[in-house]
């Protein structure tokens, strides 16, 4: 008997036994991507491919025109675009930012600290993973309307800091950081905080791109803080400014539907591009998220 | 060496202060008001009365609406995109595993793209598709292939319209859970394998049911709870989609719609809070499944 073909999992090259799966794969993917390239190749239709009859896939002429437009218009009350892009830029960074502190900061407390309520909060976290914003949609209304952040700023980014899921992950890889690393610190002298920034955050950095990527799609492409908190225009994110162009009022008029493609072809792409930069780390992670 | 002060120890709660601030104002607190609201009359103007469960008795005695289209249509939608998207996640990441790794980080990357794209611009792209003159992609397609006389309205068709939410949703379903079982797959340790082989088993399908399978329980619970909530949020879809709530004859009508249309747009708060309560606990009960079926013995 030849070497143990056991699985043939993770192989390391080509074999011909593989294509039946590439066999389903490769038009499955191409079927999946189909409207993505969609979106692509229609951002950069001139007017009269956009509305051609019959309709096209691939764009012939390609113009740049739907973007300039995009950035030259201004909305009904004076609000440029690109004020809108700002808003969303900054409030993701910020929102990225602070959402990988605070969850490696719990995560770091619940997985290698000891106090009373530990497994409390940690059960009360995993329940809330469940927990479906828009089921509370109307008390959460309520309460930042009494906290005063309508119409602020802050109320972009406030509600989206604590990040259940995140919690969750980080608490699940920080348990696999061996407790002799951390005595070994201490008995070096090196204070809490210093173990956290140069022991712990070093090693969960797979976890810390995973957040960062949950985080970043929730934050860039919500809607949500912009219709219901937030009455100001100036204040409002590109994506809720997307989520107008797309609306049947505006969607359906000749202007709209170009400048709606543009839009979400710049919606689309920043997901991509920290997906792919972070990509390989986040595979990493899931393996180690391990619910015990 | 530095030695603990003997009073209590608080550091555990510097770490996790923002965390829990941040934690229970926006998430514990909203979810006990929608609990208290339940309870009253609320129109968000005056202040809430006490009415009791009327709220309730109301949702399954008086709303037809709610009887008759929402619940059901809800539950056929997270039947079918719950369990359909995660046998999907399984079964894509499972075949992924079995190809070279850079064929398949380009795959995966592919069938991931489509969660990322947001739901607005999901709508830009689906809208257009099965828009109902012939100027859409699927009319003119079908017309020219002379399957279609006329266009079809499909997405104010009350018959088309569930069927084409359930397939967007489960176009966009390869999200997280995907990528954990792709990599529970990819990190199970062939040895098991081997045993599994030496002690009998001898095709694919045993290799996935006993091996497989059970070794990577902790990516199949989260990927099963990831499903229960994605799709109980995906309620969104019915509303871009056919661009009115409610959705035409209520078709596609979800629990989410149908809390945002009292809430929203009738500012029966009181009421909406009840479809919340309602919707959590549905939320619950099915996360609880998933629990039971993957989750190591509580």
């Amino acid at each position: 008997m030849s070497a143990f073909q056991g699985t043939r999992m993770n192989p390391s090259k080509f074999h011909r036994s593989q294509l039946k799966f590439l066999a389903f794969l490769i038009p499955l993917a191409i079927f999946m991507a189909l409207p993505i390239v969609y979106i692509f190749f229609h951002a950069f239709k001139p007017i009269d491919e956009l509305f051609a009859y019959p309709p096209r896939f691939f764009v012939e002429n390609p113009t740049l025109q739907n973007f300039v437009d995009l950035f030259t218009k201004t909305n009904d009350t004076g609000v440029p675009m690109s004020r809108f892009l700002f808003n969303s830029v900054v409030i993701t960074l910020i929102v990225v930012v602070l959402t990988v502190i605070i969850s490696t900061m719990a995560g770091y407390a619940l997985s290698k600290k000891n106090f009373r309520m530990k497994k409390a909060i940690f059960e009360i976290n995993t329940l809330a993973l469940m927990f479906v914003p828009a089921a509370v949609m109307i008390p959460r209304y309520l309460l930042i309307d009494e906290l005063g952040l309508i119409n602020t700023f802050l109320v972009h980014i406030l509600p989206l800091l604590a990040m259940p899921i995140g919690l969750f992950l980080v608490k699940q890889f920080i348990d696999q950081i061996p407790d002799e690393l951390l005595e070994a610190a201490r008995l070096d002298g090196a204070s809490d905080f210093q173990i956290f920034v140069r022991i712990i955050i070093p090693l969960v950095k797979p976890a810390i791109a995973t957040i960062a990527i949950l985080s970043f799609q929730l934050v860039w492409n919500s809607v949500e803080s912009s219709s219901l908190y937030v009455n100001d225009e100036g204040l409002k994110t590109f994506s809720f400014y997307m989520s107008t162009l797309t609306s049947t009022v505006e969607g359906n008029n000749v202007a709209g539907q170009g400048l709606a493609a543009a839009a979400s072809l710049i919606m689309f792409v920043p997901n991509l591009i920290i997906f792919i930069i972070l990509q390989s780390q986040v595979m990493n992670t899931m393996a180690h998220s391990g619910i015990k | 060496m530095k030695k603990k002060p003997n009073k209590r120890d608080y550091s555990p709660w510097m770490f996790l202060a923002p965390y829990i601030i941040f934690f229970t104002t926006f998430i514990i607190i909203p979810v006990a008001a929608a609990i208290l609201l339940s309870f009253t009359y609320f129109n968000a103007i005056e202040t809430p009365t006490f009415i009791g469960l009327s709220n309730y008795v109301g949702l399954i005695t008086q709303d037809e609406v709610f009887m008759q289209k929402i619940l059901p249509n809800t539950l056929t939608f997270a039947l079918i995109v719950g369990p359909g998207g995660y046998i999907l996640s399984f079964i894509l990441a499972w075949a992924l595993a079995q190809v070279p790794k850079r064929m398949r980080t380009v795959l995966a990357l592919i069938i991931y793209s489509p969660s990322m794209t947001a739901g607005v611009a999901m709508a830009v792209v689906w809208t257009i598709i099965f828009s109902g003159d012939e100027t859409g992609y699927l009319n003119s397609l079908l017309l020219t292939m002379g399957v279609l006389l006329e266009p079809i309205q499909w997405l104010q068709s009350p018959e088309y319209l569930m069927k084409i939410m359930i397939f967007v949703t489960l176009w966009g379903s390869m999200g997280v859970g995907f990528l954990a079982m792709l990599s529970g797959v990819l990190n199970i340790n062939t040895e098991i394998y081997e045993a599994g082989y030496i002690d009998g088993i001898n095709n694919r399908f045993q290799e996935i049911i006993y091996i497989t399978i059970p070794s990577m329980k902790p990516q199949m619970l989260f990927g099963a709870v990831m499903a229960v909530v994605g799709t109980f949020q995906a309620g969104a879809i019915g509303v871009a989609l056919s661009g009115a709530n409610p959705t035409p004859q209520y078709a596609g009508q979800l629990m989410v719609n149908h809390l945002e249309d009292y809430g929203f747009i009738r500012y029966e708060m009181g009421y909406a809070a009840a479809i919340s309560v309602v919707l959590l606990i549905v939320v619950y009960l099915f996360s609880k499944v998933a629990w039971r079926l993957f989750g190591e013995k509580d």
